[in-house]
């Protein structure tokens, strides 16, 4: 990394997102994996990588495709899945306030769970840091490796006998995200709720079963929050 | 999942595609774009978005671990819901996306080639 001709702010980001690697890597394999066995080509594959850039929404619209879901259907529980960026858009935005317009229309691209968690961490821990410079070295090494091991796990799922069942993989991702999210009570009813709800929906016409139980649990824990509090 | 043809072929996934692209980059763009004219987000967005996560992540990861079966006995003997939990301990303990993985597959083999072959 000492080698790369970037700027210490630049590298220090791309030094800290290093270790967030060892599960973007895996993720980003199982988003390969996953559009291959539904029957995505490769260009579908690596276009939705660079297009969503969102690897959980990018799981469940390609299983909702797979399953021949109604298109609304697709593209509203990715959506649903992908709202979450508005607050991260909020938190992070009075920092990048004093750049430009079109240059923050850029930024914004790359803003993913992890570029945000670090880059609003490393503001208020370091605050003469050329904040673009650290967000771009955290947020572009997250682009790069999440394109990459698109295209590699593309490559592996298509050699990979089904009986494997490689594609396991992907609730056990949701699953190492799930865990650390639920923080507290409310947020644990929302989990067993939405859990629960799209269990028992699972049989429900045009795939609704899982934006039903999503929206259930997330009533369930607004509703806990309401009576806990 | 299944393999296989997808109806509607490549033009229904491609409008799927830039549908979601566009929409998540919009939720994306939202506040640094707005920043100056709207600071903060409105309490009644903000509370459930908190839900968000555990709630979408929850109803991905459950059907895909656990089907409902006439018995009880045949619901709980499932390789995939015996694996799942194995992850999810890992998971829980480790915090680990790796290891929880690995322990995840490596379980979902053993009971699919070994244990209920």
């Amino acid at each position: 990394m000492d080698g790369l001709p970037l700027d210490p702010d630049t590298r220090a980001g791309v030094r800290d997102v290093s270790p967030l690697l060892l599960g973007i890597v895996p993720f980003g394999l199982v988003a390969g994996i996953a559009a291959v066995d539904a029957g995505l080509g490769l260009a579908e594959a690596v276009g939705l990588s660079v297009i969503v850039f969102a690897g959980a929404s990018q799981l469940a619209a390609i299983e909702l495709l797979a399953q021949n879901a109604p298109l609304a259907v697709v593209i509203g529980t990715a959506v649903v899945i992908n709202v979450r960026m508005v607050m991260y858009s909020a938190s992070i935005a009075p920092y990048l306030a004093e750049y430009g317009r079109r240059f923050r229309a850029g930024l914004a691209y790359l803003l993913t769970d992890q570029a945000y968690a670090l880059s609003v961490a490393e503001y208020e821990r370091t605050p003469d840091r050329t904040r673009w410079r650290y967000y771009l070295g955290a947020a572009a090494t997250l682009w790069v490796v999440w394109q990459i091991t698109t295209v590699v796990g593309f490559v592996i799922g298509a050699g990979v006998p089904d009986a494997w069942g490689l594609t396991f993989a992907v609730p056990l991702v949701f699953l190492a995200l799930l865990v650390p999210a639920m923080k507290d009570r409310p947020t644990v009813l929302a989990a067993v709720v939405g859990g629960a709800v799209a269990v028992a929906a699972a049989g429900l016409p045009m795939n609704l079963g899982l934006l039903t139980g999503a929206v259930s649990g997330i009533v369930a824990g607004l509703a806990t929050e309401v009576i806990g509090g | 999942m299944t393999g296989g043809a997808l109806v509607g072929g490549s033009v229904r996934v491609w409008v799927a595609i830039v549908l979601i692209g566009v929409t998540t980059y919009g939720f994306r763009l939202s506040f640094i774009h707005l920043f100056g004219r709207i600071d903060e987000v409105p309490d009644g967005v903000e509370r459930p978005l908190r839900y968000v996560p555990p709630a979408v992540l929850a109803a991905l990861v459950f059907p895909y671990l656990i089907s409902i079966e006439p018995t009880v006995a045949a619901t709980l003997a499932d390789e995939r819901l015996i694996a799942g939990v194995a992850a999810g301990v890992v998971a829980w303990r480790t915090e680990n996306v790796f290891a929880t993985i690995t322990v995840g597959m490596a379980a979902l083999w053993l009971f699919r080639f070994v244990v209920f072959a």
